[in-house]
């Protein structure tokens, strides 16, 4: 008989700080009993930059901030059947989100840039200018958790979810069998 | 129990309360926990929040301010109830800018607590308000970042009632109603580190902050990493 097909994995780490990837590391060597499951297609841990077939979990790392984080979450939602949101970042924007509010100015996005390429104590910026190369993507006005942009199945808190949170969640999601965290579980830091 | 005591259910478990006594009280003495955000031992009641929701007879109810009543059934833990207390916890993290990552209240606070203990962990469908307020670390012990208050008043009462004070109060009406200083700013005011107001068990969140002790139990060995919130008065019950 043959084997079950392995089901499909793809991950990509938008406004992150790739911790939540250093975190699916995590699960340590039971990455050897998940690779038994799974095949990763398009992620940073292959280095396979596009979607080589269409997969059934699509893991996003960060939120969006710039217009290729939207569009390449919207390319997950399309090629993925079930996506999760992976960290606080994804969920709610975490720490890039920062800079939507708490820079006590009408106009956040400049007064952020101005200080941390111009203004800022501690810069060494012998241009004196914000980068405004055209091959850098364009910033949104402002950053964006991934369930305002697309439709987000499950979500894993924390920053980042521990190892066993994530290797918890992605087993029982494989089986069928994902019915909620332990609450103790449950961190957003 | 005296003949005056009365007593009601708890999703079907008997309860005895004493004259005048809420149902909450009743309830942390039997050693069910309803959950609460604006209410904390030893202040005055407020009834502000509303986590504490429970139907009695159907109907809801505030348990924090809410008189036991002889024979009423009162539902605490089921989904629908859970549900409408998980959507106020929600809308409070999203009136203010809470990013537990960076907050030095992580894994001490009450209102995140709450959001663990009723699995606040679906796509929200609410928007972020995300205001712009401030941090005002005048005061030489104590920081206040407004970014996290949730308006519970714990302060207010704690400063007023506790310290004599009256450090803390409400401003603005409605959706704007916000909790200031009274002064220019917290230096400008008699507020001390002392103070039962500026303890780490009146605010919830990590609004009120003490300088320089943020960090001296590590995040995971906090507070609810002990147990979710509710863990100490859920502990009494017997069998
Ligand atoms: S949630 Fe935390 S660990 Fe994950 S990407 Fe964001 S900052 Fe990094
Ligand atoms: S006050 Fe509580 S909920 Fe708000 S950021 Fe801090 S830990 Fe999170
Ligand atoms: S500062 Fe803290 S105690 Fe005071 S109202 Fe805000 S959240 Fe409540
Ligand atoms: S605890 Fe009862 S209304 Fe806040």
């Amino acid at each position: 008989m043959a084997e079950p097909r392995k089901a499909r994995i793809a991950t990509t780490s938008l406004a992150g700080c790739f911790g939540c990837h250093m975190a699916i590391l995590d699960i340590d060597e039971r990455l050897i009993e998940l690779m038994k499951l799974v095949e990763i297609d398009r992620s940073p841990l292959t280095d396979i930059k596009r979607f080589t077939q269409r997969c059934d979990i699509g893991i996003i790392e960060g939120g969006c901030c710039n217009e290729e984080n939207v569009h390449v979450l919207r390319d997950f939602r399309r090629n993925c059947d079930v996506l999760i949101a992976i960290g606080q970042c994804a969920i709610m924007g975490g720490l890039p989100v920062m800079r939507n509010a708490i820079m006590h100015s009408d106009a956040p996005l400049r007064e952020c840039l101005e200080e941390a390429y111009i203004t800022g104590r501690y810069i060494r910026n012998t241009t004196h200018d914000i980068p405004n190369d055209p091959a850098l993507p364009l910033l949104l006005d402002e950053v964006y958790p991934c369930s305002e942009v697309v439709e987000i199945d499950y979500q894993i808190p924390g920053c980042a979810p521990t190892g066993d949170v994530i290797y918890e969640t992605l087993t029982s999601l494989l089986a069928g069998k994902f019915h909620g965290f332990d609450r103790m579980h449950i961190k957003f830091d | 129990m005296s003949d005056q005591d009365i007593t009601f259910t708890i999703d079907g478990v008997e309860i005895t309360a004493k004259p005048g006594q809420t149902i909450m009280e009743a309830a942390d003495e039997a050693g069910i926990y309803i959950p609460r955000l604006c209410d904390h031992e030893g202040l005055r009641h407020q009834g502000g929040c509303r986590v504490c929701t429970v139907k009695a007879n159907g109907r809801s109810v505030a348990a924090c301010t809410q008189p036991a009543a002889a024979g009423i059934a009162v539902e605490n833990e089921n989904t629908h109830v859970n549900k409408m207390r998980r959507d106020l916890v929600e809308m409070l993290f999203h009136e203010g800018n809470h990013l537990c990552p960076i907050c030095e209240a992580s894994g001490n606070c009450e209102l995140q607590a709450m959001a663990y203990r009723l699995e606040m962990v679906d796509p929200t469908r609410f928007p972020y308000l995300e205001p712009c307020r401030a941090v005002d670390a005048s005061h030489p012990d104590i920081a206040l970042d407004t970014n996290r208050c949730i308006s519970c008043g714990r302060c207010i009462r704690a400063s007023k009632d506790v310290d004599g004070k009256g450090v803390f109060g409400y401003v603005g009406r409605g959706i704007h109603r916000r909790v200031a200083v009274n002064g220019e700013d917290l230096a400008h005011t008699d507020a001390d580190a002392a103070d039962h107001a500026m303890s780490d068990e009146v605010c919830p969140v990590g609004c009120i902050i003490r300088k320089r002790v943020g960090f001296v139990t590590p995040i995971g060995e906090r507070e609810f990493d002990k147990g979710l919130i509710g863990y100490e008065i859920e502990g009494k019950r017997r069998g």
